[in-house]
């Protein structure tokens, strides 16, 4: 194997194919980064929804609950042809980046909306308790008091879920999105060998995850020294 | 005027009555003593007060004025005029001492944080915790804590301030500590109601006394009618065990 690859790889390292697939780690980590940031934002959004109390604001609720448990349960590949015919059905040239974006940012909001949930349950119902009684808003009182003590059950699980969710940007390939898959498979079909081709995409996407969970590994031991301790 | 009119005030955790037809009246700097068996729904009526459990009949006024307890603004309000320390405490654990007591009047109260910390310090050193102030809860003792929790509430300056059994989470040789903080309190003329099992304090600090049990009032009346001269068999009963003690 190794000495076909060190055969193939002359022809295989050609300007024009080193910047296809550098242009693909950008679409896959773009799509990551939209993934991660936003997901997380709706996360959040998700969360403090479904912990507010106010009957006016009952449907939000519901609405917030559907979406989590919908889009937990369907699996990705499911999500993403929802999205591409639902686009499709607009009647709109809409770039399948797009469609692909959308996608990716409804799951990773889905789960993190949990992620975070949970890390709201993890703190102790006498902090809330005591920030109501001092007229704190909700918003105040997650920001202020219960964000701070709850990032700590938030963060493992939720970089363990980033670092899945880079993978899963996979499947994008399959509506035709160029990603690091995607182009893994064009390479193959080019003529070169599969080892090197997907050894490539490989490393690509190690490159990618490998600093988040350092990331998150950093985060979670500066987290875990600061005085940031549960009731 | 009453400082506070509770009448006929009821309320439930499900199905159950924890409070069926209080009414109590407190004048202004009144300490009362609220005493009675566990269960007796003693805290209950703080947590009423409070906003934390609604009522499902019954009024209570503020000065004269009646509190809508569906209504948010006005609980608001409500909370603007009284404060509650928790048996447990509820200090924020993410922040330290200094900041439990400042973080409400700053940000909440949109106060100027310097003359907050100043006021701050200055209420932390008169409990004496002046050395502590950088301090996390979790690194103090439970009487640190609970003292914190007091000056937390008196930072919000409550006109009433309500203490739910805060020694009651305390080893015994902590207990003197924060008594003497609410000692002081009471000479200051602050309206205070208390719930508590430490009978001899209660004697010495209330100017009323509320026996409770089973969700009722069953009797009110001086310290010394209260542990001396019982009308009701079931206060004498209650008294006469606890004092035993």
């Amino acid at each position: 194997m190794w000495s076909q690859i060190a055969e193939e790889w002359p022809r295989f390292a050609t300007y024009y194919n080193l910047v296809f697939i550098a242009k693909a780690a950008g679409t896959t980590l773009a799509l990551s980064a939209l993934g991660c940031i936003l997901g997380t934002a709706i996360g959040l959004a998700l969360a403090v929804t479904r912990v507010t109390r106010s009957r006016w604001l009952a449907p939000l609720r519901i609405l917030a609950l559907i979406f989590t448990e919908v889009f937990r349960r369907v699996p990705f590949l499911v999500t993403l042809m929802l999205c591409f015919f639902a686009f499709q059905a607009t009647g709109y040239d809409i770039p399948l980046f797009a469609v692909a974006a959308v996608s990716v940012t409804v799951i990773a909001g889905a789960f993190l909306a949990e992620i975070i949930r949970g890390g709201f349950k993890s703190v102790h119902p006498n902090q809330w308790e005591a920030a109501a009684t001092m007229n704190f808003s909700l918003l105040d009182t997650i920001r202020l008091v219960i964000l701070p003590q709850a990032w700590r059950i938030v963060l493992p699980p939720a970089f363990g879920y980033f670092v899945m969710f880079i993978k899963d940007t996979a499947l994008a390939s399959q509506i035709g999105v160029i990603e690091l898959t995607y182009v893994g498979k064009v390479l193959n079909n080019k003529g070169f060998s599969a080892a090197l081709s997907f050894g490539v995409i490989l490393l690509v996407y190690f490159a990618i995850s490998y600093p988040l969970s350092r990331l998150g590994v950093l985060l979670e031991a500066r987290l875990a020294s600061s005085r940031h301790r549960r009731a | 005027m009453h400082h506070l009119d509770i009448a006929g005030l009821e309320a439930r955790y499900g199905e159950h009555t924890v409070l069926s037809g209080i009414d109590l009246t407190v004048g202004r700097a009144d300490v009362i003593g609220l005493i009675g068996p566990s269960g007796s729904g003693k805290s209950t009526i703080l947590r009423v007060l409070m906003g934390l459990l609604p009522p499902v009949a019954g009024m209570v006024k503020l000065d004269g004025e009646g509190v809508n307890y569906a209504d948010a603004t006005q609980v608001r309000r409500l909370r603007d005029r009284i404060a509650i320390v928790f048996q447990q405490y509820n200090l924020f654990q993410n922040m330290s001492v200094l900041e439990n007591v400042c973080v409400a009047p700053v940000k909440i109260k949109k106060r100027p944080r310097k003359e907050v910390e100043e006021e701050a310090r200055a209420l932390l050193a008169k409990v004496g915790l002046g050395d502590k102030l950088k301090r996390y809860p979790d690194e103090l003792s439970g009487g640190q804590q609970q003292r914190v929790a007091i000056v937390r509430a008196l930072a919000l300056h409550p006109e009433i301030l309500l203490l739910d059994e805060v020694t009651a989470a305390l080893d015994p040789e902590l207990v003197s500590e924060v008594l003497d903080t609410i000692r002081l309190l009471a000479k200051e003329g602050m309206t205070m109601l208390i719930v508590s099992h430490e009978m001899a304090f209660i004697r010495e600090v209330a100017s009323r006394v509320v026996f409770m049990a089973g969700g009722k009032i069953v009797e009110t009346g001086a310290p010394a009618q209260i542990f001396d001269a019982p009308e009701h068999a079931r206060t004498r009963d209650f008294v006469s065990k606890i004092l035993r003690h």
